[in-house]
């Protein structure tokens, strides 16, 4: 089920761009602190997020992989005393840029988060939310079916999109949450530990669908499950905390690679179950 | 055998089972006056009044002459009172409270705010009654009318429907906020479209109970000049009206005994009304925690 392409081994002082598959970077930080008040928690992340590639975060907890995965849609900012320095660029422009507006961002840039979280509405409801709410004026009944579809749920639900999301089971409704991120046509989906509260067949279906995601979409998905981030994902990052409980990037690299032949001890160590 | 199942008969332990015995009688005894009083204030009031209220009782003025005497106009005004009440303090209410959750920092000025309407929950009626008088009254000169009874009572129960419609905003989880915000939503949309449809369960039973309290208070009005004899229907906001309470009251500070039933009918359909209001209300909100399922 191990879904990593294998690449030519590329020489290691090239920028990362250097590949034979030319890389579209869509998603990139820039020596990004981040802090929640007094405390630093993420310390000079940079990282380069390439199209349609899945792209996970591992690391222990704490490390601030979902912080980080949140700069993204700017949803740090709803946090009182959440504050950063550095650049977060998406398609090279600033999302943190005095006219970039958060709700145009997050139009583009989809979430999932961890715990399923539909709205108590219909199923029909919930996934013409993001189209209602963007002012969509074409069909809802098919861009409902089209995302229920690509959501690998449509099958499941279509006799009853009256029903209430919460009716459905926990798998379901994750994939619920899926649909109606996809609904909103984002280019990218940033994925919180989408499967840490369902058991290990919802996570199954969880992880085929990202892996079909994947030939339309930009996935970032945050997990604690170092399987998991080798069974979908093209490249990973490994972050760790340091001394003072910051995060750090400590590795960042094709999946296989870095699960192969970690550069970095603490990767290693980590990978192999030594501490974490 | 064992000995670790067997009762602990020592004088210790027989006092510990002692002084719970008492104590649970004690709660009994506490929770048997409450509802034997409500019974038989319930009974007195049936007994005296139930006899006194039929088609004639309700669509009659008030009247020196008990048999010919109704609670036509009061009953209006109460209706006239209470609907205004609620098309002002509803939306007032509810919008204080969104702000307060929903946009205000968390500095000091809003904490002195929020405080304070606590505080006011706790005024006591009379002293709304007197800002009614001198503000509504005189100052705007909207004289002893309907509107300015209403806009006291507004007065008196928005305290009661912020708190009430803030606990409810404040249970909603963060979790729909976010899923709300992450799909494109801007902040009204969250609010309108995700907060307030799962808060509205909650904040209509704090409008209930808080209209309720705007139904029986009747030390505000009396102070604002509200009438007790008023013989036409209020047709508009700036008639002169009177309430229930007050018909009540009227009648039972007279000597004559007729008028004392009379008090009693009335109590039955203000106890009337208010169940009805209580009811209607139920079942609203049944109906939107329906949807949600």
């Amino acid at each position: 089920m191990i879904n990593v392409r294998v690449e030519p081994t590329r020489n290691r002082t090239a920028p990362p761009d250097a590949s034979i598959r030319e890389r579209q970077i869509v998603l990139a930080t820039r020596k990004l602190r981040f802090w929640y008040g007094d405390k630093l928690v993420l310390k000079d992340i940079a990282l380069d997020i390439s199209e349609r590639e899945v792209t996970a975060i591992i690391g222990p907890s704490g490390c601030g992989k979902s912080t980080y995965l949140r700069c993204f849609n700017r949803m740090n900012e709803l946090i009182p005393g959440a504050r950063h320095e550095g650049k977060v660029l998406f398609r090279n422009h600033d999302l943190y840029a005095r006219d970039a507006d958060p709700v145009a961002i997050r139009r583009r840039i989809g979430m999932v988060f961890q715990k399923p979280n539909p709205f108590p509405k219909s199923i029909f409801d919930n996934v013409a939310y993001g189209p209602r709410v963007n002012g969509y004026q074409g069909d809802l009944g098919e861009i409902v079916e089209a995302s229920l579809r690509r959501a690998a749920l449509w099958g499941e639900v279509k006799d009853d999109l009256k029903k209430s999301g919460l009716a459905l089971s926990g798998g379901q409704q994750q994939r619920l949450c899926i649909a109606r991120a996809l609904a909103v046509g984002p280019e990218v989906i940033l994925m919180d530990e989408p499967c840490s509260a369902l058991d290990p067949i919802a996570t199954t279906r969880i992880e085929d669908l990202i892996r079909e995601l994947r030939e339309q979409y930009t996935i970032v998905i945050v997990t604690h499950n170092m399987q998991q981030a080798a069974r979908v994902s093209d490249r990973t990052a490994f972050f760790t905390v340091d001394e003072n409980a910051a995060g750090e990037l400590v590795e960042f690299d094709d999946t296989q690679r870095l699960f192969t032949t970690p550069r970095d001890a603490r990767t290693e160590a980590y990978i192999t179950g030594r501490f974490g | 055998m064992s000995a670790l199942l067997r009762p602990d008969r020592s004088p210790r332990a027989r006092r510990r089972t002692l002084t719970g015995g008492v104590f649970r009688i004690v709660a009994l005894l506490a929770t048997a006056l409450g509802v034997v009083m409500l019974a038989v204030l319930l009974l007195d009031v049936f007994r005296d009044g139930a006899g006194e209220v039929d088609g004639s009782f309700i669509t009659s003025y008030p009247s020196r002459f008990p048999e010919r005497a109704g609670i036509r106009s009061a009953l209006l005004g109460t209706g006239w009172m209470l609907a205004f009440t609620a098309a002002m303090a509803f939306p007032i209410g509810v919008g204080a409270a969104i702000y307060l959750e929903e946009y205000a920092a968390d500095i000091w000025v809003t904490r002195v705010i929020q405080i304070n309407i606590a505080n006011l929950a706790g005024v006591p009626s009379i002293v709304y009654g007197l800002l009614g008088l001198s503000f509504f009254v005189r100052f705007m000169m909207l004289g002893r009318s309907v509107l300015a009874g209403s806009m006291t009572m507004s007065l008196l129960i928005l305290p009661l429907i912020i708190v009430a419609s803030r606990e409810a905003i404040r249970a909603v989880p963060d979790s729909l906020r976010e899923g709300s915000l992450a799909l494109g939503a801007s902040r009204w949309q969250m609010v309108f479209r995700t907060v307030l449809p799962a808060a509205m369960p909650g904040i209509l039973t704090g409008t209930i109970l808080a209209l309720s309290r705007a139904i029986g208070e009747t030390a505000p009005l009396i102070t604002i000049g509200a009438l007790t004899y008023i013989a036409f229907d209020p047709s508009g906001p700036l008639d002169l009206f009177t309430v229930l309470p007050i018909q009540i009251f009227n009648w039972v500070s007279l000597p004559q005994q007729e008028f004392h039933k009379l008090a009693a009918g009335a109590i039955v359909v203000l106890l009337a009304v208010l169940l009805l209001a209580n009811s209607v209300a139920i079942v609203i909100r049944h109906r939107f925690e329906r949807s949600r399922r």
